[in-house]
């Protein structure tokens, strides 16, 4: 069942040297439950596409739609709870004055949902479900690891019951273990919770790992979309090539060794 | 607060800033008490005492109508300080609003926001205030009108800078997503990250206040004699330099100590609260 389509999607920037078409005419479908990646070089349009999903950017035309309604940046509270971001940077994500039980009540009171008294109950539960203790609720984002503000990240999305969310190279920031942890981690509660997820990054090792499809992106327009495993044993494009042709490549010695590592761990 | 106050006090200058703000608004506080002679704040002669040189029943002297200056000089202090907590009352929230408003909403708001506040700043402050002052009756009051007309302008620079660099970070892009409204974004997002910066200020402008106070008042503008007020006491005594020097240096000295102690303890919680000017 498709969740979100997007339909001859353009977003085009006036600028002062002349408009800048950061998005061209892109249409696909992403499916309720799976994981898009989204992937191409900087200045791709990637976070723009986003940023429109999101309802931070209006489209300047082209069609957005949510389970079957048309979406605009102008949307009602329902909507807009049901699409929630994960950003790529943990240390600016979180409010440094806020204690983190503050940032991810935000959405519960926002959203007006469940009793007020229950909050900070629905708060330490969701603090659990990404694997942190709820009673850190208190503590403020200086205290924490990059990849506990990333989790925390994670339950403040999750607090506003989202069914999609848009993660925006959530692990880029975080050290090569952490990172690891946290994708577990998503991908966990996509299957436990039902969500879909559309997952920027340019990083081709995590897309293989968690991506179902994947969708690249150069200067704005959709160049090539498919499955992940047919996207990396047989890409299309000719740009797709290039940005599978430059991820470095393990020997076949080395990638014994490795497994070997793997399994004394 | 309690570790804000541990680290100041780490800090001899810092924490002398501290005992000296505390000493002149206890002084303030229980002037009509601690003063030895607490009638001299009003209309009082003592023709018998006057223009005394320090001694132990006047420690800072007397006046030229034979009033203790040491007891003016503690409820002059009141003066100032009244002026500095309703100057600073006024135009901190105003200019924080304003900052605010336009660094976080920006558009067209900005702009007309922003270049009322530069038509404020283009003008110097003690020129604006004489001038309002020439216009308005003499008065405390008005003295506290014409000080804040000057200065809600800088709280309002302040914010905005800090404001419109918040409104890039993340969280605020986080609590948009989410749905919050402007007001919950402005007021308990981005305000309490510019709050370590107003605070700051706010104690290094209770020492310039008072310049400025008794700047005015010793042109005459500000408060009325016999009400004692350190700028006048320090306008009247100055026609008697050198001979009745403590009539000068006595109130002169007290203004010093008040700035010198708001400016010390605004550098050291600029320190402690992680403010970069």
């Amino acid at each position: 069942m498709t969740l979100l389509s997007l339909n001859g999607l353009t977003k085009t920037f006036e600028t002062p040297t002349g408009p800048v078409h950061a998005v061209s005419d892109v249409t696909l479908d992403v499916q309720a439950g799976e994981c898009l990646a989204i992937v191409g070089e900087s200045g791709s349009g990637k976070t723009t596409i986003a940023n429109m999903i999101l309802g931070i950017l209006a489209a300047t035309s082209g069609e957005i739609t949510f389970d079957g309604q048309a979406l605009s940046a102008k949307r009602s509270a329902e909507q807009r709870r049901r699409i929630q971001l994960v950003q790529q940077n943990p240390l600016s994500s979180l409010n440094p004055k806020r204690s983190i039980g503050a940032s991810v009540r935000l959405g519960l009171d926002v959203y007006d949902i469940g009793e007020k008294s229950g909050r900070w109950g629905v708060v330490e539960d969701a603090l659990d479900a990404v694997g942190l203790s709820g009673d850190m609720r208190t503590r403020a984002p200086a205290s924490l690891s990059g990849g506990q503000r990333q989790r925390v990240s994670i339950a403040r999305a999750l607090a506003c019951d989202p069914r999609f969310l848009v993660l925006d190279e959530p692990t880029s920031a975080l050290d090569v273990l952490v990172q690891a942890r946290v994708l577990r981690l998503l991908n966990d509660l996509r299957v436990v919770r039902g969500l879909t997820y559309i997952f920027i990054t340019h990083d081709l090792a995590v897309v293989r790992n968690v991506a179902d499809r994947v969708a690249v992106f150069q200067s704005g327009q959709l160049v090539e979309l498919g499955e992940t495993t047919q996207i990396f044993s047989a890409p299309q494009a000719a740009y797709t090539r290039q940005l599978i042709g430059a991820v470095p490549v393990v020997d076949a010695a080395e990638l014994n060794l490795r497994n070997k590592l793997a399994e004394g761990v | 607060m309690i570790r804000t106050l541990r680290i100041l006090a780490a800090n001899p200058l810092s924490l002398l800033g501290l005992i000296l703000v505390c000493l002149i608004t206890l002084a303030a506080i229980f002037a009509p008490w601690i003063a030895p002679f607490p009638t001299h704040n009003g209309a009082v002669v003592d023709f018998l005492n006057n223009n005394r040189a320090p001694s132990a029943r006047n420690w800072m002297g007397t006046d030229l109508v034979g009033r203790d200056i040491f007891s003016r000089i503690l409820f002059a202090y009141q003066i100032s300080l009244t002026l500095g907590v309703v100057v600073l009352a006024i135009a901190v929230p105003i200019g924080t609003m304003i900052g605010l408003l336009a660094g976080y909403i920006g558009g067209w708001l900005e702009m007309i926001l922003m270049r009322i506040v530069d038509v404020f700043l283009s003008i110097p402050p003690l020129v604006l205030a004489i001038a309002m002052m020439g216009v308005l009756e003499p008065t405390l009051t008005n003295a506290m009108l014409a000080v804040t007309a000057m200065w809600w302008p800088w709280y309002a620079r302040l914010v905005y800078s800090i404001a419109r660099g918040e409104r890039e970070e993340g969280y605020v892009l986080a609590a948009e997503v989410i749905g919050a409204g402007a007001g919950h974004i402005a007021f308990r997002e981005i305000l309490p990250n510019c709050l370590p910066a107003i605070i700051t200020k706010m104690t290094l402008d209770m020492g310039f206040v008072i310049i400025i106070a008794s700047s005015l008042s010793f042109l005459g503008l500000g408060v009325q004699p016999p009400t004692a007020d350190l700028g006048s006491m320090v306008a009247e005594g100055a026609r008697y330099l050198p001979d009745s020097w403590w009539l000068t240096v006595f109130p002169g000295l007290a203004i010093l100590v008040a700035v010198f102690g708001f400016n010390l303890l605004g550098d050291g919680l600029r320190d402690v609260l992680g403010v970069d000017e």
